[in-house]
Order: structure tokens, then sequence, then C-alpha cells
């Protein structure tokens, strides 16, 4: 542990701030530390937590992915179309179609870059609009809150009743969250193609002469990427029962935002599932003692930003090293 | 990727040109209000705030970053401009105060692009990790102080400002060239603009070679926050009410205009005018759909589907052996 940390100075930094926070937090608040609490705070994380860990995969690779949050809205969409068509459906059913169309969807960024050389933020934006207009365009913007009985429904999988008679309950949406955490470290850590997609996303040439397949890469990346996608928009709709076309908008940002600073480099080769991990749960976490210290809820935002800033101008990320990969990348 | 600068610039023009050519000559034929002065008068009074946000989006990728705080910090400097006014009687506010707001509206949007500029030069961080910490910071700092809500009631002396036409040519528009002429100036013709392309092209190079980078990286940003300022005050003007928000939509196009432009996403290469006459593009694309009756989200999806043609199309000339300026380097 003592030399991951080392050899992940992002990671050990980002740990010593998170612990700090939440030593501070069940200190101050005697809400902080309740299972009620940290079961909220799963449940309402575990969204983002799926899209970050295949945008970490993006990430590793070298490219960047704007578009994922519409997918997931393209997703919700085309499922229920889906669902409605073959007459309702079930968990299995519904997790394979996100899946796969979510998949399909991150094949579209990845055959335009690859097939076409045309770097991924310039396709990403592109597609973000297209995916977007379509989208808004086909629902003309309309809500569907008659989900099929399986998707509307919480799925509890544990619950319990503290002694002040508070329930705490954790969610499907956890599961399906600890699953695509597992997958995607053992996809990055355990596979040769894991280990391609960093030496890929670290120095492409080499990794080109090295005999790595790119089509393989940008497809594996952004498959990944898109079967998160899909599944968080599955989980989402889940949680708030209805599908909003314009809902999931924005949060891409967000999650990227979390994700670099849990140390993914931006222009790939480095970055770690935990990491990730720690950049969310550092936003996750700061939103929520804001709210227990009873502060105003507009100003949540405000002091998020600023420590992201302060993060950032704190900790060393290199953007020397970046712009190199980018450059070998693009020549 | 060797061509010298001024062949590129022209074949990029040709290209936008015959693209625009074929744009206007289609809606011209299929859409019968197209190719009326009503219909060129309200494009002219829609381009200017993206033409704005474009520009100040512009000098950023050209150094190899992005800033995505663009709006807000538009929206926080309008927001500036608006308490200004507000301060000295709202309606009844003089035309003194409306110059201490801009000016205080300048200052606002100047110093988030300095806190950028600066973060990203001397902590060496990330640009689009900098420029969406400040994002989310300026988002939150605007709620937090308005609360979510609309503020207006400004005086009328500002009306022409943002709806006016001075001999034949609507304000706004007016504004908008002057700043982009200014700003091809400033990127062609000085040493700032020439240290912005040069960080682009190698950001070590132009160090070892006495380019100060860090100085040159704050001013990129701290001039690209007094454009979103000036983007604000006509925003202000143009819609007579400020909203924390209000544009928000514009920041990916304004990415995309730049790259339908010919601006290298890696920076060092691209011109404000191929920019310039992306964004008539664009826009004449979206009063065209909007004519034949489509929605504006239909216009945002032929946007996107529209940059991945052009994208596919340079790559295919680069490989038909066209001229090396057509080639993407991506």
């Amino acid at each position: 542990m003592r030399s991951y940390l080392r050899a992940h100075p992002s990671e050990l930094w980002l740990t010593l701030v998170l612990t700090a926070m939440c030593l501070v937090l069940s200190l101050t608040s005697d809400q902080f530390l309740t299972a009620g609490n940290i079961t909220s705070l799963l449940n309402n994380n575990a969204v983002n937590i799926i899209w970050a860990v295949g945008l970490l995969v993006v990430l590793i690779a070298g490219g960047i992915d704007i578009s994922f949050a519409v997918a997931a809205s393209v997703v919700q969409y085309v499922a229920i179309t889906v669902f409605d068509s073959i007459g309702g459906g079930d968990w299995a059913i519904g997790f394979i179609v996100a899946g796969t169309l979510g998949i399909l969807l991150g094949c579209v960024n990845a055959a335009l870059i690859h097939g076409f050389r045309i770097i991924t933020i310039v396709v990403t934006i592109a597609t973000f609009n297209a995916f977007f207009g379509l989208l808004m365009f086909f629902s003309k913007g309309r809500f569907i809150y008659d989900l099929p009985d399986w998707w509307g429904t919480r799925v509890v999988l544990w619950e319990h009743q503290s002694a002040d008679g508070r329930w705490a309950e954790l969610n499907l949406p956890v599961l399906a969250m600890l699953v695509c955490i597992v997958l995607t470290w053992l996809l990055i850590r355990r596979t040769t193609l894991g280990r391609q997609l960093y030496a890929f996303g670290d120095n492409p040439d080499a990794a080109l002469r090295a005999g790595i397949d790119a089509r393989l890469m940008q497809f594996t990346a952004f498959g990944w990427m898109g079967m998160m996608a899909g599944i968080g928009g599955l989980m989402q709709a889940n949680i708030t029962r209805e599908i909003v076309p314009n809902a999931l908008i924005g949060r891409e940002l967000e999650v990227l935002a979390a994700v670099v600073l849990g140390g993914a480099r931006l222009g790939g080769g480095r970055g770690t599932v935990f990491g990730c991990l720690l950049g969310v749960l550092l936003v996750a976490v700061t939103q929520n003692g804001l709210n227990l210290l009873g502060v105003s809820a507009y100003a949540f935002k405000m002091i998020i930003g600023a420590i992201i800033l302060i993060a950032i101008s704190t900790s060393n990320i290199s953007w020397g090293t970046m712009t190199q990969s980018a450059r070998r990348a693009a020549t | 990727m060797n061509t010298p600068i001024p062949s590129w610039m022209r074949s990029e023009s040709t290209a936008l040109l015959l693209v625009l050519a074929v744009v206007m000559v289609v809606f011209g034929v299929i859409a019968p209000r197209f190719l009326s002065g009503g219909n060129f008068a309200s494009i002219a009074f829609q381009l200017p705030v993206l033409g704005l946000l474009t520009l100040a989006m512009l000098a950023p990728i050209l150094s190899g970053g992005l800033n995505l705080a663009i709006v807000y910090s538009a929206n926080l400097s309008g927001l500036t401009l608006a308490w200004v006014l507000i301060q000295f009687g709202g309606p009844d506010a003089g035309v003194g105060s409306f110059l201490l707001g801009a000016v205080a509206a300048i200052i606002v949007g100047a110093l988030a692009g300095a806190v950028m500029g600066a973060t990203i030069a001397y902590a060496g961080a990330h640009p689009i990790l900098v420029s969406l910490a400040m994002m989310i910071f300026l988002q939150g700092l605007g709620e937090f102080l308005t609360r979510g809500s609309d503020i207006s009631g400004f005086p009328a002396f500002l009306q022409p400002l943002g709806h006016g036409v001075l001999f034949g040519i609507p304000i706004p528009l007016l504004i908008f060239l002057g700043v982009a002429l200014l700003w091809h100036v400033v990127l062609a013709h000085t040493r700032h603009g020439f240290a912005v392309y040069m960080i682009g092209s190698n950001i070590r190079a132009s160090e070892y070679s006495g380019v100060h980078t860090k100085r040159t990286l704050t001013l990129i940003y701290t001039l690209s926050g007094v454009l979103c300022a000036v983007a604000g005050i006509l925003m202000l003007t143009r819609f007579n009410s400020v909203r924390v928000g209000h544009g928000e939509a514009l920041l990916l196009i304004t990415v995309l205009a730049c790259f339908l432009g010919g601006v290298d996403p890696f920076g060092g290469f691209g011109r404000v005018f191929p920019v310039v006459l992306a964004l008539i593009i664009l826009q004449i694309l979206s009063s065209g759909l909007n004519l034949m009756g489509a929605n504006q989200h239909l216009s945002t999806a032929i946007w996107g589907l529209f940059l991945i043609a052009v994208m596919v199309v340079r790559h295919l000339a680069g490989r038909l052996a066209l001229p090396d300026s057509w080639r993407t380097r991506a």
C-alpha cells in the first residue's frame, strides 16, 4: 500500500484530504457517520462512479469523452422503446439492452476516431451535439413517467433500522456500481488488453510499433465507456423513476473534473480506479458535509469549484508531459 | 504541415467560402424567405454573442488549451454590470454608471481569466481541468448571488446597443466585427500573438527560445476573460436581463466553431477569418433550418453532424494527396 501511494502522488494526497475531511465532519456533525448518511451518499453517487470508471478507461487510452452523459439519455429513450415493443422486459434484459445500446453509441465515437483519424475531443463534441439535438428532436423534449414496473421500482438490497428509527438502505445502483468498479479494475489491471490501453495512451507511436492494434484500443476504450454510460443511464432512471431528455446534460463535465482530480492524466497513460473513486468521493463528501453543516445549498457549487481550484493548484499535475504525448498521438 | 501559413489560410478560407456559397444556394432555393433582408438582419443580430464567445475560446485553443469557463465568465461580468446599474437606480441609471459598470464587468472577466491563466502557467495544471473548476466556481458564485433568478430593469439608453442599427448595420454586429478585427491584429501582428502560436506549437521550445511562457499564458486567459466580459455586456443589452446560465448551451458550440474554422485542436495553427466564416455558416444553417420549420434542436444535431462531415472530408482529402493544408493533423 505504501509503495502504491508513493507511486501515485495524487491518490496519496487525495486520501489524506478525504480522511481529514471525514474526520472533521464526524467530529462537527453527529449525522455524518450514521448508516443512513453513508448509504445515501453511496446511493446518490453510484451513477457518477459508474460513469467515472468508464471515463477513466478512455482517459487512460489517451482520449477524452464529452458525449457520455448525453449518450446515457439516448440509451434511456431507446431502451424504453425497446422494452415497450417487447412487452416489458426484466432486469436481465434491461442490463443487456442498455449495455448494448451504450456500446453501440461508444462504437460510433470509436469508428469516427479510428476510421478518419479525428481526435477524440472533436469527435465527442460533435457527437454530443448530434446525439443531444437528435434526442430532443425525436423525443420532442417529452418526459416519460410510465416506466415498466421492474424499472421504476426501487430494489432494496440491504436495509437496517437504527436506534433512532431512521432507515438506511442500499439499492440496486450501488451493486451495479460495485460490479462496474470490479470489472473495470480487472480490465485495466489484470488483462493484457488493459496493459495495452496504458501503453497506447502513454505513447501511441511506441505502442503501434510494439504491435498494439490501434483500432482494438479505441473500440475497447469507447465501447467500455459506452457500456458504462448505458448502465449509468439505466440506473439513473431507476433512481429518479422518470426519463427527462435534458436531465443528464452537464454531468459529463462534473464527472470529468472528478476523474482528473483523482489522478487520471488528460493525454493518457495514467490513472487508477482507486484515484477515480477518491476524486468522485471528494466532491460528494464535500457536498454532503456542507449540507450537514447547514450551509445554503446555493453556495455548494461555488465552494466545490473553489476546492477543486485549490486542489489542482497545490497538487502537481504536469501539463508539459500531457501536451508532449498528445502531440505524439497526433503525428 | 510544413506549408507556410499564408497559403494554408487561403485554402482553408476558400474551402469555407465554398461551403458558405453552397449552403446559401441550397437554402435560397428550398426556403423561399431565406434570401430576404429580414432573415439576414436576424442572423446579424444572433451572431455577435456566439461570435464574441468563440473569439474568447480561440486564443486558449491556439495555445494548446481550452477555456470552458467562458459562458459563466460572461454571465458574472453581466451580473457585475447589472449590479452597478441597479446601485445607481436601475432604469434611471445614467450613462456614467453604465461606463463604470462596464469597466467593473471587464475587470471581473479579466480577473477570472487571470486566475485561470496563472493556475495553468504557474501550477502547471491542465487547462481543461482548471477552466472546468473555474466554470463550476463561477456558476456556483452566480447562483449564490442571484439565487437563480433573473435580474432586469435597466435604463432605456442601453436598448440601441443590443437592438439598434447604425449605417444599416446592426450595432451588435459592428461590435463583433470590431472585436474580430482587433483580435486578428493581436494574433497575427503582435509579439503576444506570435507567442500564442509558438506556445501552441511547442511550449518547451518556446520557453527555450526566450518566450516568457508563464506570463504569456496568464495574459492569454486574461484577454479571453475580457472578451467574455464584452460578450456578457452584449448579452445584457440583447436580452435586457441577466441570468446565470444564460447561453450555457453555447459553450461547446464555440469549440465546434473553432474546429470548423480549421483551428488545430492541439494548438499552434488557426486564424480569425476562417473562424468568423465558420460562425456565419453555422448561423445560416440554423436560420435556414428554422425557416423550413425545424427547431433549434435539429440545428444542434446538424451542427454536430456537419463538424463530423467536415473532418471526414478533410481526412479523405488528405488521403487523396490534395494540398497539404487540407489534411488534419489528427
